[in-house]
């Protein structure tokens, strides 16, 4: 009962140090609010004023009928050039998709006598050269077979085939911005704000203070963690009530208060990692330093970012043992695809485990290092 | 001689105000030159900010300050007489930088005072030799103690020969012998140049009986000049303390009464606490070296020593902060054990620096700590009132302890250490910084613990008129123990007048002056040290004239920045490791690669051509992996809700039979959406499989193909197997060489602030250029040994090859560290903590670089603000240039029109940061 009564005490205590430290709080409010609305908009859809070059030596109806048809917000409107232009063009990065549409094309389409198209594309431009061969393509088939349908007869295909994009329908980035960086900023404040606390008392020498009451270093730890935890699962709930559903409009499929649970499970391993850290560093600087590189590789590799089964096996395995790749896992299929507790117990198994092994080692580490920080 | 020419400096209607704080409030005061006046007066009077400003220091807010023969609010004046100015701040070794040995701090000032090498030789032998530092010309300044450090920082003062000699607090915190040196060694300097002017401040009134001229200050006024005789007679007083204490306003001495001590009575022998052999070491370091003493219940016990003599250390030890390495001690006759919570309740402890919780009301504080001693919840108010009563802290119950004048505090502290009544008190330098008047209620608070309460005090000092208060004492001196008694005894045992005296004589017996003191001789050398002028009597002025630019004082501090940082293995550790591991990272994490999609097939015909669908898309190359088969709607929606299935195909029954009647059949295709990247992709390989098997349908069937009349060869340039890495690594090369160098440098100069040691900036030659140049330069030669590292790495480890040319990528390197560098000490110009510089230089690099200068989508992409941020941001340029030399084959000719733009921003940058840095503190 005590143990509860002084753990409850530090706790209000944090929320005192914390409410009093301004540049903490403005950190909370940015990242639960202008952060996520940045991210959400800010995020172009997946092909977006991407630059296009034509090198027109037909200059036939139908190649002007393929030129017209690149227009915005899709593709800017075509640059129309020269061949001799088209590589230095593509050196200099002025264009991304370089198309060149031979002499007497429109002559060989009619004849049926399948003529050439050749699409360059600067590949060193990942994102936009994928998606946008696709787009290319399909735009100048279907112009071309516009056009031809007025000469001959066509007929439709045999199999057609049905593409449906579940959870998301038009496939708009800004549900899945907003909702991922929510995630990644779950992540990155409850570091800061357990690493913060500790190390704020350190610097102040409060933690010395501490030490000579009758308060245990488990004590001092399950303080931060429940206090910090608290304030972050706060701050997602304002911040998907109203950035994410009233703000930016985003319906979330499945239930928030199933989120929230996986959220504090999740919490209870970052914030263990945050007074890890801590221990780990002497100075505020030292510790901000150390979060840049514990924090890139655990939400890049997580797969908040890129789909996981892209990424090498090993780095697939190594992150099998963050607790991010299985929030982030669970988060996706309860925000996005609306999961149950049915489908996510695994992960939610997963952040216990990992959390119980985090805590338990911050915890030897905290009580082994305590006595050095006072 | 008119009286101008006899004045060293003189300052009118001077005021400074911190916020509402008025630290300074409309100042006059003339101080004579060619002799030696003493600033006195307790901690946040006034006196560090008036040495500030007379040093140049500090910008001048109100009233006028003529140093000199000039007025220090003008910029030339200020140029010109900085180098006769020598100024060392408050604070041990303030100025000094720790990991730098003492020889490589005395070569830092003599170069930016322009000394040449043999000058600079023969400069540091003499001061050297003459301070005592000779032989520890190699050990770290951070690694001197005290006193040591102190000397240190007068040679640094005394390289340039200067006429004026600021002086902060010089010896607070430094043993009474290290003290009694020092102040021999500025009598001899005095000795050597009568026409130097030295103007110190200090809080120990005993000191100020040598001064030629003392100002006593309070609450940033002056209440009386004159030599120390005369205040002596004006207040009739037999000390300079008491004289100050009469020399107060009315309303601060009421309620003033002298410290009069009841005499103890001991009702029996048990002891509080005994320690036995108690012993701390760290690494080879000995802080307390077998120390043993008893403390007997209701006495107020002493510990007087220098900082860092183990004073601390122990009473750590005795609260079970710290475990002993050796020996035993016993607190009420229980041996000390941390996790003894019981007895913790029966002791009560000040650390020395203040440490309540800054951000808690002083009401708050009280109850958290009733609370956390587990007083029950009904006597809690009762107690805080008690507290708040007996410490007379009613009228501050709801401020914040920051924001109140140190002797508030100290009583707030004990309040805190006593609101659980607890029978021992162990009190760590409770009294350090506080004014006279204060420090006497505060024992006043103490002696009626110990005599009305029977509470035992531990407590440390290293004032001498504190520990002659106490019942009994320990000197302490380097971890040992030199003897234990009471005051008196002491002094007659040494045979000596004071304290202070006996105090001396035990530290010579021990051989403190044997470690740092002037008689360090070898054989060889015996010339004792005051055959050795301290400075050279003709006074060249030596300090050459202030120039506009010298590339001497910006490769000092080149050279003393470089040093720093091989001596920081946090730093280098972060500067070069660092980049290394997000390179790893990043190429493997962020593959846009995509591929591997599990997908599942609900077959709901079974016949074979619906087989032959599905090992179509088995079969194509390597987009997909294929999941177990659906077998109903239901396992269709679990399975692509778990985030299973990027795809799932659904064929309708009668697919077959109503293909080959050449009936219209759909097939269906869920694609996952919850990220559309993904999606996109998907979509697009569905269609392209789904046309191939159309076609290879209509191939075996014979029929003639209508759809396809074109033929679009596409032609993936640069990257023909459209491999992520050879997308991302040339990118991930020029955002690492922005975030990790801007980072640095922007800590280094932050840095400085947070240590003092910006101080040189302020009153030394060096120009903001200089300094910030000179700072930048490591830390681009860092920049490119980080750039070929990750070079190394993409060539080796992610076989991504160079195909352009390299001295392009390599020179363009160069001007992208030198404009990440800038940018990292811009951000540092405006931030005042590091941690607000790392914030600030993370923000300014990260955003711009991966969110619009074309990282992932071209800047010709972007619209509006993202799209001007683009184009001005020098990382579009560098990205530009890095993947055409990596990956296009480009060489300088091709990429020009990416160079210009990034050398045009360094001076921009440069120039920013040089004109948003300050020369004077604001």
């Amino acid at each position: 009962m005590r143990r509860i009564a002084n753990i409850y005490r530090l706790g209000i205590k944090e929320f005192w140090s914390l409410w009093r430290d301004p540049i903490m709080l403005v950190l909370i409010v940015y990242v639960f609010t202008l952060d996520i609305y940045t991210t959400a908009t800010a995020m172009p859809e997946t092909l977006n004023n991407a630059p296009i070059a034509i090198v027109d030596e037909d200059d036939s109806p139908l190649s002007t009928r393929i030129v017209s048809a690149f227009y915005p917000p899709q593709f800017v409107h075509p640059e129309i050039i020269t061949f001799q232009e088209m590589d230095p063009g593509l050196d200099a990065g002025n264009f991304t998709f370089a198309l060149v549409i031979p002499a007497n094309f429109q002559r060989d389409v009619l004849a049926g006598r399948t003529p050439d198209l050749q699409l360059n594309i600067d590949a060193t431009r990942m994102s936009q050269a994928f998606a946008g061969n696709n787009y290319v393509q399909q735009i100048v088939m279907g112009e071309i077979n516009e056009f031809v349908k007025g000469y001959r007869a066509s007929t439709a295909p045999p199999v057609e085939l049905a593409l449906r994009a579940r959870f998301n329908p038009n496939l708009e980035q800004s549900w899945f911005g907003s909702l991922m960086s929510i995630i990644d900023n779950v992540t990155m404040l409850s570091i800061i704000l357990t690493g913060a606390a500790l190390i704020r008392e350190r610097e102040h020498g409060t933690i010395e203070h501490l030490l000579v009451m009758p308060v245990t270093p488990t004590q001092i730890m399950l303080a931060k963690v429940w206090s910090m935890g608290v304030v972050v699962l706060l701050a997602v709930t304002l911040s998907l009530t109203f950035i994410v559903r009233g703000l930016l409009q985003v319906p979330i499929e499945g239930s928030v208060a199933l989120f929230l649970a996986g959220a504090a499970l999740h919490l209870f391993a970052t914030t263990s990692m945050g007074i890890f850290l801590a221990t780990l560093a002497r100075s505020m600087p030292q510790f901000g330093m150390l979060m840049i590189l514990f924090l890139l590789p655990l939400q890049m590799l997580s797969g908040s970012a890129t789909p996981r089964e892209s990424m090498p096996e090993l780095v697939q395995n190594v992150m099998l043992l963050a607790p991010t790749t299985h929030f982030v896992e669970l988060s996706q299929a309860i925000l996005f695809r609306g999961a149950g507790i049915d489908v996510v117990w695994e992960q939610f198994l997963m952040l216990w485990v990992i959390g119980s092994v985090l805590f338990t080692i911050s915890l030897t580490r905290f009580r082994k290092t305590i006595s050095q920080m006072a | 001689m008119n009286q101008e020419t006899q004045l060293v400096a003189q300052v009118s209607t001077l005021t400074l105000r911190y916020g509402r704080t008025i630290a300074l409030d409309a100042l006059d005061l003339a101080l004579p030159a060619g002799c030696m006046v003493g600033l006195i007066g307790p901690d946040g009077v006034g006196k560090s900010s008036l040495l500030s400003l007379l040093a140049g220091a500090r910008k001048i807010q109100e009233g006028t300050v003529t140093v000199l023969g000039g007025e220090m609010s003008n910029k030339r004046h200020r140029n010109e007489v900085g180098p006769r100015i020598a100024y060392m701040p408050q604070g041990l070794g303030k100025n000094l930088y720790p990991t730098l040995s003492v020889e490589e701090n005395l070569q830092f000032f003599g170069r930016l005072f322009g000394h040449g090498a043999k000058e600079r030789r023969r400069r540091i032998d003499d001061l050297t030799r003459s301070t005592g530092l000779l032989p520890f010309l190699e050990r770290p300044a951070g690694k001197l103690s005290g006193g040591m450090k102190q000397k240190l920082g007068l040679c640094c003062a005394l390289i340039h020969d200067p006429d004026l000699l600021i002086l902060d607090e010089p010896t607070t915190g430094v043993d009474p012998l290290a003290r009694a040196q020092f102040w021999e060694l500025i009598a001899r300097i005095r000795g050597d140049r009568p026409q130097m002017s030295v103007i110190v401040a200090t809080a120990y009134m005993d000191e100020a009986q040598r001064f030629d001229q003392l100002v006593a200050m309070d609450a940033g006024k002056i209440l009386a000049t004159g030599s120390p005789q005369e205040l002596l007679t004006r207040t009739g007083s037999d000390s300079l303390e008491t004289a100050f204490i009469e020399l107060l306003p009315e309303e601060k001495k009421r309620g003033y009464k002298p410290v009069d001590i009841p005499p103890l009575e001991l009702d029996d022998g048990e002891a509080a606490i005994e320690a036995q052999e108690l012993t701390m070491r760290f690494g080879d370091f000995t802080a307390v070296d077998h120390v043993s003493f008893r403390i007997r219940r209701g006495e107020i016990f002493g510990f007087l020593g220098s900082n860092g003599c183990g004073k601390s250390t122990t009473m750590k030890m005795l609260t079970g902060l710290l475990a002993a390495s050796e020996g035993r001690a016993w607190l009420f006759g229980q041996e000390v054990d941390p996790h003894d919570i019981a007895t913790r309740r029966r002791v009560g402890y000040m650390s020395q620096a203040f440490s309540l919780y800054g951000e808690l009301t002083v009401h708050q504080n009280l109850v958290l700590h009733a609370r956390l001693f587990q007083i029950a919840t009904q006597d809690i108010p009762a107690r805080v009132a008690e507290m708040v009563e007996r410490f007379s802290l009613g009228n501050v119950l709801n401020a914040l302890p920051e924001n109140l004048p140190l002797g508030i505090r100290q009583r707030l502290s004990l309040a805190v250490a006593m609101v659980h009544k607890p029978e021992l008190l162990i009190l760590d330098e409770p009294t350090s910084g506080v004014d006279p008047i204060a420090r006497d209620a505060f024992w006043r608070l103490l002696i009626e613990l110990s005599r009305h309460d029977r509470v035992t005090i531990f407590i440390s000092t290293h004032f001498m008129n504190e520990a002659e208060r106490c019942d009994r004492m320990s000197m302490m001196h380097a971890g040992k123990v030199l003897d234990s008694d009471t005051p008196a005894a002491l002094v007659e045992k040494r045979g000596a007048a004071t304290l202070e005296d006996a105090f001396i004589g035990y530290l010579l017996e021990a051989g403190a002056d044997q470690e740092s003191s002037t008689q360090e001789t070898s054989p060889q050398e015996a010339v004792s040290p005051s055959d050795t002028p301290l400075i050279a009597k003709e006074t060249h002025h030596g300090a050459p004239r202030h120039r506009r630019f010298s590339l001497q004082r910006l490769l000092s501090y080149m050279w003393r920045e470089t040093l720093e940082l091989r001596r920081d293995p946090v730093r280098a550790t972060l500067a070069l490791v660092g980049s290394l591991i997000l390179m790893f990272v990043i190429g493997f994490g962020i593959s846009l690669d995509v591929e591997d999609l599990n997908y599942a097939i609900l077959d709901r015909d079974q016949s074979s051509l619906s087989h032959d669908y599905a090992l179509n898309l088995s079969g194509s190359p390597y987009y997909f992996s294929e999941r177990p088969p659906l077998e109903d709607y239901a396992e269709l929606d679990r399975r692509m809700r778990s985030g299973e299935l990027a795809l799932a195909i659904e064929i309708p029954p009668g697919f077959g039979r109503d293909l080959v009647r050449g009936r219209h059949v759909e097939i269906g295709a869920w694609i996952d959406g919850a990220m559309p990247q993904r999606a996109e992709t998907v979509q697009g390989y569905v269609q392209g499989i789904h046309q191939h098997w159309l076609q290879e349908r209509a191939r075996q069937s014979g029929a003639a193909m209508e759809a396809a009349t074109v033929n679009i060869e596409n032609r993936y340039r640069y990257n023909p197997d459209i491999q992520s890495l050879p997308a991302m690594v040339p990118a991930v090369i020029p955002l690492l060489l922005l975030m990790l160098p801007a980072m640095l440098t922007a800590l280094s100069v932050v840095r400085e602030k947070e240590m003092g040691s910006i101080i040189n900036l302020y009153v030394t030659p060096v120009t903001r250029a200089e300094f910030l140049i000179g700072k930048q330069i490591p830390y681009i030669g860092l920049a490119m040994v980080n750039f070929l590292l990750m070079t190394g790495l993409a060539i080796t480890l992610f076989g991504v090859p160079i195909t352009g040319s390299f001295p392009t990528l390599a020179l363009s390197a160069l001007v992208f560290s030198i404009i990440a560098t800038g940018m990292g000490l811009l951000a540092s110009t405006i931030t005042r903590s590091q941690i607000a510089a790392m914030f600030f230089a993370m923000i300014g690099t990260l955003i711009p670089a991966i969110q619009f200068s074309g990282l992932i989508d071209p800047v010709s992409s972007l619209e509006g603000t993202g799209r001007f941020i683009g184009n001005i941001y020098p990382a579009s340029y560098m990205f530009t240039i890095s993947r055409g030399v990596f990956s296009k084959s480009l060489g300088l000719g091709d990429l020009i029109g990416s160079f210009l733009p990034m050398l045009l921003a360094v001076p921009v940058i440069m120039g920013m940061a040089i004109v948003l840095l300050k020369k004077q503190e604001s």
